[in-house]
């Protein structure tokens, strides 16, 4: 499957789990929604120039955003991370490497410290960019604390299981020289 | 000026982030003032079709629960139907206006304040900040904003934006939701809102302390409502949060209507909102503001 393909039916994917599976959830407590859609911009590939995941981050979004109602929300989340998500794959990726020989990140391309403090720094970024825009509008701060801490760790636990349940195959590039 | 196109080439990806930015926040803040209509025509007709989809099969795991609203609330109107028939005797004339009364519509058109008719839900979210509901009717079934929105046991929300087949209810479940309510049998009349804690209870806020509360209270809405008829349930009264500061307690409700089953509504038609509306708005460019 190519990897356009792939990634566009990721797209909806993710979405429609969001939508239609985890925003029907009955709330454990009003702090702790469960988040996962934003994966996929974690999950796209390395080579994608910066605009173009800008690009994609404010599309994707926008979409999720049509499905709740909320336009600009998640828009601008997404957009946050899609900014910064190069800036911390450099910082992370091993470094004696002359070239990346992964397609997307994951386990096996960075390690899996690096890969956990990836996903963990994206995670809190995103929610407390979400809790943000919602903290603007009412709540104090107290509130806008727990509540980022409680949805990170909800969002977490559920990046591991579908790390766990969808297991990606992490391909090499095809024109390195492994 | 070739050094500003150097320097914006240079950071290019971080102005994209600015540009990107301020429209999302532009468009938030926009649309939480206006409920922008535009956004919902293109949103709703695309995602429309999808909530429907996904209605259809969550529809069927609720059908005993929406049966069971259904006849209860059919038994309470046969019943209404045979009080107020039967209370003064069976004289014709009793039953002729009776029979008047329960019309949709008289011939004239003029007779009925508020007109009912059915929607299906499509669409509801419980669990957000600000919670929205999608149903299957639009501007071409005549839907209009600020249409009162009711479910078999008590309201629901009004309508913020209509595209041609679908439309959106703020739910009372939203930060922005009020709705000007009245305790059935006291004197007293107040807004009710939501915190955002739990799906099934809301706020009546500002209550002053001498008005006696028992745990069961109704909450009606109040005949000041523009939208509401007046005398719909909202909810019951389940505990006082006391201010011993201030004079005035806080009364916290148990919605009647259960939000998370919520498969048919009631759109309600005020039919001299606009006449109500541009009479008001008439009277206050009529009389101007004097300065003090």
């Amino acid at each position: 499957m190519s990897l356009l393909l792939k990634n566009i039916i990721r797209f909806f994917l993710f979405i429609f789990i969001q939508v239609y599976i985890l925003d029907k959830i009955p709330m454990i407590s009003r702090f702790a929604k469960p988040y996962l859609y934003y994966l996929f911009l974690l999950w796209l590939p390395y080579t994608m120039p910066r605009l173009a995941l800008l690009g994609v981050g404010f599309v994707f979004g926008l979409t999720m955003d049509y499905f709740t109602g909320t336009p600009g929300y998640h828009a601008s989340a997404c957009v946050l991370i899609a900014y910064l998500r190069p800036f911390l794959l450099n910082v992370l990726l091993p470094q004696e490497k002359s070239e990346i020989s992964y397609l997307e990140p994951g386990v096996k391309s960075l390690g899996f410290p690096q890969y956990a403090a990836y996903i963990f720094i994206m995670t809190f970024i995103h929610n407390a960019c979400l809790v943000f825009i919602d903290w603007m509008s009412f709540g104090d701060i107290l509130y806008f604390l727990i509540k980022v801490i409680c949805t990170t760790a909800i969002s977490m636990l559920l990046v591991a299981i579908a790390e766990l349940l969808f297991l990606r195959k992490s391909r090499f590039k095809t024109n390195t020289a492994y | 000026m070739r050094n500003i196109i150097i320097f914006i080439r240079r950071y290019i990806t971080f102005f994209t982030l600015l540009v990107l930015q301020i429209i999302c926040i532009s468009m938030l803040v926009r649309y939480n003032n206006s409920y922008n209509a535009v956004y919902i025509n293109v949103a709703s007709s695309f995602t429309g079709f999808f909530d429907k989809k996904y209605n259809d099969v969550e529809y069927y795991f609720q059908l005993k629960k929406t049966n069971k609203q259904l006849a209860e609330e059919n038994a309470m109107l046969k019943n209404m139907i045979m009080t107020s028939i039967g209370k003064n005797g069976d004289t014709s004339t009793n039953k002729l206006q009776a029979r008047i009364d329960s019309l949709y519509r008289d011939t004239l058109g003029r007779n009925v304040k508020y007109i009912f008719t059915t929607a299906k839900v499509v669409n509801n979210s419980l669990y957000s900040e600000n919670n929205y509901i999608t149903i299957q009717k639009g501007s071409a079934d005549g839907v209009t904003t600020d249409m009162a929105v009711a479910g078999p046991k008590g309201i629901v929300g009004h309508v913020v934006s209509v595209s041609k087949n679908y439309s959106v209810v703020m739910s009372l479940l939203n930060h922005n939701s009020r709705v000007s309510v009245t305790l059935k049998g006291k004197p007293f009349t107040g807004i009710v809102d939501w915190d955002g804690v739990k799906p099934s209870e809301v706020l009546l806020h500002n209550v002053p302390k001498n008005i006696k509360i028992t745990k069961g209270d109704s909450v009606i809405t109040s005949n000041l409502s523009e939208s509401f008829p007046p005398g719909l349930m909202v909810g019951r009264a389940i505990r006082v949060r006391p201010d011993a500061a201030s004079n005035l307690i806080d009364i916290v409700l148990e919605t009647s209507t259960d939000f998370s089953n919520l498969q048919y509504v009631y759109l309600i038609k005020n039919v001299f909102y606009t006449e109500q509306k541009s009479l008001e708005q008439a009277t206050q460019q009529q009389q101007p503001v004097k300065a003090k």
